[in-house]
């Protein structure tokens, strides 16, 4: 076998084992470290895809950052004595399922019963070159500078909203 | 032929195995005689009380924002830190220029004195007008002056 076949399969199989794992655990705070083990699956499987600036951001942004503002909610929360959402509430529960067999079949359909269009595979060789970093920088520094600029000041636009919201405000 | 992210990934490999071989070979070797008292959570050799789960201050939150933020602005400089050669000055002044907007958030955050830890005491306006009406607006320096000059006379 591919060595490339190998390590999808292990890393889908890790991806998909601790999404399980994350849903069905009852306590939030070793949901969130099953999530990051899903998030570092969900990293190789990018790699594996060529995609090597979205695996970089996969771990550095949502592993790392993303993952500590959901610990800190959890913590603030304190969601320790909360009872299952599903046992409070019958009808949501029917719900949940209804929406989870739609998306099982979309998916299902999606990957055994349509073929991808033959437009997606006349351009591999480039898409997979247009993964790397150096080639995302080229593009950034190149056609998208208005937007990179644009994505700076939203940035400072979130920094300066999160720090005049958190303010506490008594006059 | 391994690429870079080959290398990454035999790297984690190894310590993941490494870990592994070591807690396993520890629970070989080591004697397994767990009590009661040992079972408990330790904080400082106290018996615990109550949960360890508190409302702690909603600034740590602030922080890991913050944090949030400049990691996002890392990952765009990744990037630009390969390929800003190719393009001269003009390379490096689009990162720049990027640089210095988040800088002006940083300045922001800076002067509004939200890297420090004590920040000031924010009272409620009710509080503020009791002291008013007392006239003597209470700092610790100077209560702390009144009573060394107290015990003086």
């Amino acid at each position: 076998m591919n060595l490339e076949i190998i390590l999808f399969i292990v890393l889908a199989l890790v991806a998909v084992v601790s999404s399980v794992a994350m849903i069905t655990r009852p306590h939030p705070v070793i949901s969130a470290v099953f999530l990051i083990l899903n998030f570092f699956a969900l990293s190789g499987l990018y790699l594996l895809l060529n995609a090597q600036f979205i695996a970089v951001v996969q771990v550095i942004v949502y592993a790392g950052a993303i993952m500590v503002l959901f610990l800190f909610v959890l913590m603030l929360l304190n969601t320790n004595k909360e009872d299952n959402i599903f046992k409070q509430n019958k009808a949501l529960k029917i719900f949940a399922i209804a929406i989870a067999v739609l998306i099982f079949a979309q998916v299902a359909f999606l990957i055994f019963f349509s073929s991808p269009s033959d437009a997606l595979n006349s351009q591999v060789a480039e898409s997979v070159q247009s993964g790397t970093i150096q080639q995302i920088g080229t593009k950034l520094y190149t056609d998208y500078i208005l937007p990179f600029e644009a994505a700076g000041f939203l940035l400072l636009a979130a920094t300066i909203g999160a720090l005049v919201l958190s303010k506490k405000k008594f006059e | 032929m391994l690429t870079e992210f080959g290398k990454i990934f035999v790297f984690i490999l190894l310590a993941v195995v490494f870990v592994l071989i070591a807690l396993f070979a520890a629970k070989l070797i080591r004697p397994s005689r767990p009590t009661k008292e040992k079972m408990l959570i330790y904080e400082c050799g106290e018996n615990p009380v109550g949960s360890p789960w508190i409302k702690f201050n909603i600034r740590f939150y602030v922080v890991a924002l913050i944090f949030l933020i400049f990691d996002v602005e890392v990952v765009l400089l990744f990037p630009w830190a390969l390929t800003y050669q190719d393009y001269g000055f003009y390379g490096f002044l689009v990162g720049l220029v990027f640089l210095l907007v988040l800088g002006l958030g940083m300045a922001y955050e800076w002067r509004k004195g939200d890297l420090d830890w004590e920040r000031g005491i924010i009272s409620p306006p009710i509080l503020n007008e009791i002291l008013k009406n007392k006239k003597a607006p209470l700092k610790i320096n100077d209560s702390e002056n009144q009573i060394t000059e107290e015990i003086k006379a």
